[in-house]
């Protein structure tokens, strides 16, 4: 079994972390500080931290006023509510200043589970990268977020963060070092590029792994950075590999499969497809059966791989 | 409506209440007898700029000018020579489509030259259609989609009582934008957090676009709204210099809870032919139109 961590528990230790060594971090949440782990900050620092109750849109103006002031300001709650409940917030209060507000939304993509629907976030992605200034980060595991969080914190201007629900494996190494904007090559091959966000990231290395016994070698990049994108790594990836395919936890439209298709047509357009949501909303079940049923698992991605590379060549 | 004048009063109720302004910047501290003249100036100024710029929203900031002029000019401890001074009271336009208010009472102040006035909603203005704290010296806050600006001055209070600062916070509303929910999302978190550095001014002036506030959505009992969120609410005749006087330095003596004053107004105060006139909510006046109420301005 290789190490899982819940990337929404590290972010609430890190905040903690942040807390002591930063008297300017404020931390906000909408009654969901035990679910987000910003409960962990609260019992420490009970006085920088304000509870705003199951009201998203009054914790954005509040952050954006505390940000003005001075004040490097955290506010999660669920990714959802962070960004679809209080669009019009990020964007008045938050984005067009561009104020100081870390928005981290824990609960992100369809592994909610069991809850359904209502709860699962699968356009915060798209909504927050149409945010001008907003830097867009999905961690993809315990190690990565505790530095994400560290360089936010340390980067001024709006960030929105996703966490997930459900612990996952860890796939970044303790020499890991997290870049705002770069991607991390997670392995090296030459036939195509699975460029994965978030969760997505263990699956697409279990995608190459598999996809390497028929013989096809995968470059997986781990895409945390969805804005600024990286789009020298995509534009070499195009160029040496000749075949792109992106994964996501998160409706295709507006997310990183967009982001990187867009950046492939104008760098050095290859054969390219997307696992991802297909224009619609998951139900309740498990995590584990939600990705089954959307395609969203490692046999998919390697299925897709397998289509696109069998189009290389073949004209586009 | 013989209180609606605008000097009426206005010497005999607040002549205590500068005892205690010795902090107040002297850079923009006007005499008490000096303020319906730059209440008449402001006027002059909004009606100017938005003929000029041939759009704009002459009536939410004709209403509020005394209110302004007020905090800026009596009320406030502020300084033109540091726009970001920590202590400095803040004042956040939350009804950002008064813009022009703000503006001319800016650069009354000193923080903008009075010819940049004429530049509104221009390209490459500083001065935009609605307010943009990242351009316009002074300018706390960027508004213009309403209900946020008190939430945003919340966070400005709580900042405030975190770094040990005695500045005030004060919050302009325009009735019509209390319909949004953000606004009483603020009102009973301000309250939750016992913030009483905080000042909710709401311009009560009885029009929103589509006609009367209290035909297209009923606010009434509003005084009561506030009181039943936590906090301390007075009203007065927004146009009564000596009760807007009163009320701002009573708000001051208010502790553990935050004040609202509801600021009974007139839509397009001081023009005849746009008070009470819902067409110049949005509406710039025509350059005829600007002749005429210049004059009545005098």
């Amino acid at each position: 079994m290789p190490l899982e961590l819940s990337t929404r528990e590290v972010y609430g230790q890190t905040l903690a972390k942040l807390g002591r060594e930063r008297p300017d971090i404020v931390v906000l949440d909408a009654d969901l500080s035990k679910s987000t782990y910003t409960s962990l900050f609260a019992h420490e620092f009970p006085l920088r931290f304000f509870d705003c109750g199951i009201a998203e849109q009054n914790m954005m103006g509040i952050a954006a006023g505390l940000a003005a002031s001075g004040k490097t300001v955290f506010a999660s709650t669920f990714a959802v509510f962070a960004t679809a409940r209080c669009f019009d917030q990020l964007r008045m209060s938050i984005a067009q200043p561009g104020l100081n507000v870390k928005v981290v939304g824990t609960h992100g993509g369809i592994t909610v589970g069991e809850d359904g629907a209502s709860h699962h976030a699968v356009e915060d992605l798209a909504l927050a990268c149409a945010l001008p200034g907003f830097r867009v980060v999905v961690p993809a595991d315990g190690v990565e977020v505790s530095q994400v969080v560290q360089v936010a914190a340390e980067t001024p201007g709006p960030f929105y963060i996703r966490c997930s629900r459900p612990k996952t494996p860890v796939v970044c190494d303790d020499g890991y070092r997290f870049q705002l904007g770069k991607a991390a090559v997670m392995r090296e091959g030459r036939d195509a590029t699975i460029i994965a966000t978030g969760i997505m990231v263990p699956l697409a290395l279990a995608a190459a792994e598999t996809l390497a016994l028929e013989g096809i070698a995968c470059r997986v990049l781990n895409m945390s950075t969805l804005k600024p994108l990286d789009e020298g790594a995509i534009s070499r990836a195009a160029q040496e590999t000749g075949a792109i395919v992106t994964a996501e936890e998160h409706l295709l439209q507006g997310g990183l499969g967009s982001a990187v298709a867009q950046a492939v047509a104008e760098s050095h357009p290859v054969p390219m497809s997307f696992v991802a949501l297909r224009d619609t909303y998951a139900k309740s079940g498990s995590p584990d059966e939600l990705l089954r049923r959307h395609g969203l698992t490692a046999e998919d991605i390697a299925q897709t791989v397998r289509g696109v590379v069998g189009r290389k060549g073949r004209g586009r | 409506m013989s209180s609606f004048s605008a000097s009426g009063g206005m010497t005999t109720t607040s002549a205590s209440a500068t005892e205690t302004e010795a902090e107040a910047s002297p850079n923009t501290k006007l005499p008490i007898s000096a303020l319906p003249e730059m209440a008449r100036t402001l006027r002059r100024h909004i009606v100017t700029m938005i003929g000029a710029a041939g759009s704009g929203h002459p009536g939410g900031s004709l209403s509020a000018v005394e209110i302004v002029a007020t905090l800026y000019f009596h009320t406030m401890r502020h300084d033109k020579a540091n726009p970001h001074w920590p202590d400095r009271d803040r004042f956040i336009m939350s009804k950002g489509h008064g813009a022009p208010l703000l503006y001319a009472t800016l650069a009354e102040a000193g923080y903008l030259s009075l010819s940049e006035l004429s530049t509104l909603r221009r390209a490459g203005s500083r001065l935009q259609g609605h307010t943009d704290m990242t351009l316009t010296p002074g300018v706390e806050m960027s508004a213009g989609s309403l209900g946020q600006g008190l939430s945003f001055g919340l966070g400005v209070a709580l900042a405030g009582r975190l770094d040990g600062r005695d500045y005030r916070v004060y919050v302009l509303t325009g009735d019509g934008e209390c319909d949004e929910g953000q606004i009483w999302e603020a009102a009973m978190a301000a309250a939750h957090f016992k913030v009483d550095n905080l000042v909710a001014i709401v311009d009560h002036n009885e029009l929103q676009i589509d006609g009367w506030v209290r035909n297209i959505m009923n606010l009434e009992p509003l005084a009561d709204k506030w009181r039943a969120f936590g906090w301390y609410a007075m009203e007065v005749d927004g146009h009564d210099l000596g009760q807007i006087i009163a009320a701002l330095e009573r708000a001051k003596s208010v502790k553990g809870q935050p004040t609202a004053i509801i600021a009974h107004t007139i839509k397009g105060k001081g023009v005849s032919f746009m008070e009470n006139n819902v067409e110049f909510h949005g509406r710039a006046p025509t350059q005829e139109e600007v002749a005429r109420a210049l004059a009545e301005l005098g």
